[in-house]
């Protein structure tokens, strides 16, 4: 009966053995990485604008062989009665069950939902997008911005795929034609006016503890040994939001490490992107 | 297709020949039409047997077959072990060559540690696993990687032909499950990562022709450069 | 909401008898297509398919055990098809997750597809077939089955042919093939029929659906017509996995 309740648990995830593990550890030790990359060095990005042709924007986005694909739409809502001038932001992400055997059909689980909130946050408390420019009617009606994410393949670091394709479509995004008679949408025509955005670029940025080192951009491989993990939101040295994810703790100095870690990323990944955001 | 043993690749459905001279073989079905493919993959037609050696697909166990699997969970008298197959296989505590305390399992193997067995029965009730032959056992060392189960046989080579090549070229030593985990030792890091490259470049490569000498020209020229690490 | 045909009919009052489609095709004409497969490492096996500013993605995973357990057939091997449209593919925000649109397409696609899947010899198994729509500008459920239908056949699952699946409509009394959005919301004269077809290579139906008015005089010439375009969508196809061979190494 046990070995038939074990095999009906099985469930098809690729962790990494223990002891490829314990060789990533080592080689880590030695400040090295698998692929031959440094601990604070992210893969190959590739990005793609316009992926989607009746989203207001959308980008698709690869580090390495990871990829999501990041559709923004925008809606007509009410404003919250503390904010009556302002829009309203909207973030969800989907694993979907193309990307991963680990991902299974059905309403999101806690990873999504975590990842969703924290992209979320980091676009918010950057305070790139002007809420107000986004009322048409105070108290009335304003505009809610939405950001839908899909995991499309999950090798790792699906946190800054989502981030980086997030920024790329909100910078992308067009607004669409608003008829002020009927007070709807016009779908399918866009303006030429982009969402009011103001021009910094913030981009969540997540570091891994592995042992004593502290890597960004892991391969699926390298995240399964993550102990701890930390998310920054960050625009051009500014920090406006973090998460600190697992139960792992993690000392003031490595936390100094992870901010200079981070830093130096955000640079990385904005020269990567750069042409995509402007 | 002719008398020689040329390959075509094949999509299901597709007629591979037609007559009555030849008979289905794996991935094939006779039909009115002729002979057809079941699979994506390579047709092939040796003394009048047709068949299809896929290109995908999930491993699928057989009886005698040599695998690396990895421990995801413990009962009472033996190891679950997800060999990559729809089905998990079962080692049983009496596999181990020596007392092993029905408590203490886990210090044997636990989960996330990699065996090397072999597969020494399938039926209904599930897949059962063996440590009873040389070189089973669990992997305390190296590294382990996953390829395409079917393309196993090419890793392999004619008579073990291609893997001793790489296993002498990368001074590894180097073990291929046949359900695609392969595990890797070697003196030091560097080694058993340039191994693994070597075996991405072999899977790769896997339906060309002349694939040996691809190897040779691949091991030549990353030799030659100063040596890469991944 | 008006789109664009219907403004432009307006305007020139362009009379039925000549209908000209808005992106210039002819009636029979299929929009440009580009298929490819591998596009998903991590899956088993996985196909695009794009038509026109439709594109559909399939992933399949497996086969692997069912779950959940009481679902598991011990007399078969079992398709389980998982079709979504991304929440902006379409131009009013779709809410992501299942609704009941997508749960009938689902079986619509399990039922297209079984009839040439071979997986009797898969007992208590499940084989996952997720599909993505990227971009919908209608055909979405013909496009998610010529990429399932791919990626099944790229994921080695043994199958005794491929389908094809192409949109054909009736709009006003004209029959075309491979109706895009604006046809599909066309709404002169006798509107649009929108009928979704699904062959084998060999000719045989699986799926077919109609929304919409239309004679059985005109529904035989239909299938005539959706036979030539599903030979087409058989070629690209089978070019699409004969391409395919190689590379895709985790």
């Amino acid at each position: 009966m046990a070995l038939e309740e074990a095999r009906s648990k099985m469930d098809k995830f690729q962790t990494t053995s223990n002891v490829t593990g314990k060789r990533i550890r080592q080689y880590l030790e030695k400040n090295k990485r698998f692929d031959g990359r440094k601990l604070d060095e992210f893969r190959n990005i590739e990005v793609e604008v316009g992926v989607s042709k009746k989203a207001e924007g959308s980008a698709r986005v690869r580090i390495g062989k990871t990829e999501v694909i990041v559709g923004v739409k925008l809606g007509l809502g009410t404003p919250y009665s503390d904010s009556p001038n302002k829009g309203n932001l909207m973030t969800t992400v989907e694993l979907t069950p193309l990307s991963s055997p680990r991902f299974e059909a059905g309403p999101p689980k806690f990873r999504a939902i975590e990842i969703g909130r924290v992209i979320d946050r980091g676009i918010r408390e950057s305070k790139v997008i002007n809420f107000e420019g986004l009322c048409i009617k105070e108290g009335e009606k304003v505009w809610t911005i939405f950001v839908d994410i899909y995991s499309m393949n999950d090798d790792g670091n699906l946190m800054d795929a989502a981030g980086i394709g997030a920024v790329v479509a909100l910078k992308n995004a067009k607004m669409p034609k608003y008829d002020e008679k009927t007070g709807t949408i016009v779908y399918g025509e866009l303006t030429d006016k982009k969402l009011p955005l103001k021009k910094d670029i913030p981009i969540s940025i997540t570091a891994h503890k592995i042992g004593n080192s502290i890597i960004v951009d892991p391969t699926q491989e390298e995240e399964d040994l993550s102990e701890t993990r930390v998310t920054i939101g960050f625009s051009d040295g500014i920090i406006s939001s973090m998460q600190k994810g697992e139960s792992t703790s993690i000392t003031p100095e490595e936390m100094g490490e992870v901010f200079e870690i981070i830093e130096k990323s955000w640079k990385d990944v904005f020269k990567k992107i750069e042409k995509f955001v402007k | 297709m002719t008398n020689e043993q040329k390959r075509q690749v094949v999509i299901p459905g597709e007629v591979i020949v037609s007559g009555d001279d030849f008979l289905p073989g794996d991935g094939t079905e006779k039909t009115e039409k002729g002979i057809i493919a079941l699979k994506f993959g390579l047709a092939e037609e040796i003394n009048k047997l047709v068949k299809v050696i896929p290109l995908s697909g999930v491993y699928n166990p057989r009886r005698g077959n040599v695998v690396i699997g990895k421990v995801e969970n413990i009962n009472f008298n033996g190891w679950i072990i997800d060999i990559d197959a729809p089905e998990n296989a079962f080692l049983s505590v009496a596999e181990v060559p020596r007392y092993v305390n029905k408590d203490g399992l886990d210090e044997v193997m636990d989960l996330g540690d990699m065996v090397v067995a072999k597969i020494w029965n399938i039926n209904k009730r599930g897949i059962d696993l063996s440590l009873k032959s040389r070189g089973l056992g669990k992997i305390n060392e190296g590294i382990i990687m996953k390829i395409n189960p079917n393309k196993v046989p090419r890793i392999i080579g004619k008579e073990g032909s291609m893997i001793k090549m790489v296993k002498d070229e990368t001074r590894c030593n180097i073990t291929v499950g046949q359900n695609g985990f392969v595990w890797i030792i070697g003196d030091n890091i560097e080694d058993e990562l340039f191994a693994k490259k070597a075996i991405l470049f072999v899977a790769e490569k896997s339906y060309i022709p002349g694939l040996t000498e691809e190897v040779e020209k691949w091991f030549a020229k990353e030799k030659g450069g100063e040596k890469s690490a991944n | 909401m008006k789109n664009g045909l219907q403004r432009r009919k307006e305007e020139k009052k362009v009379p039925t008898k000549t209908f000209k489609r808005t992106d210039g095709r002819k009636l029979d004409e299929m929009r440009p297509i580009s298929a490819k497969v591998g596009v998903i490492p991590s899956a088993d096996g996985s196909a695009m398919w794009k038509q026109g500013d439709t594109t559909a993605i399939a992933a399949v995973h497996g086969p692997k055990k069912m779950h959940p357990q009481h679902q598991q057939d011990p007399s078969t091997g079992q398709l389980r098809c998982n079709y979504n449209l991304m929440s902006f593919s379409v131009s009013d925000r779709a809410r992501p997750g299942k609704n009941r649109r997508s749960q009938e397409i689902d079986k619509i696609i399990e039922w297209a597809i079984n009839p040439v899947l071979k997986i009797k010899g898969f007992p208590n198994l499940v084989v996952d077939v997720t599909i993505q729509i990227t971009q919908a500008d209608a055909g979405t459920r013909c496009a998610g089955i010529n990429a399932a239908a791919l990626a099944l056949a790229h994921a080695g699952i043994p199958m005794k042919d491929l389908v094809s699946s192409i949109a054909l409509g009736k709009l006003d009394k004209t029959l075309v093939v491979d109706v895009n959005k604006e046809e599909e919301d066309y709404e002169e004269g006798e509107g649009s029929t929108d009928i979704p077809i699904t062959m084998t290579s060999d000719g045989k139906m699986t799926q077919m659906q109609i929304d919409g008015k239309i004679t059985p005089a005109q529904l035989k010439e239909i299938m005539q017509m959706a036979k030539k375009a599903c030979n087409e969508i058989y070629e690209v196809q089978k070019k699409a996995l004969k391409d395919g061979i190689g590379g895709g190494e985790e």
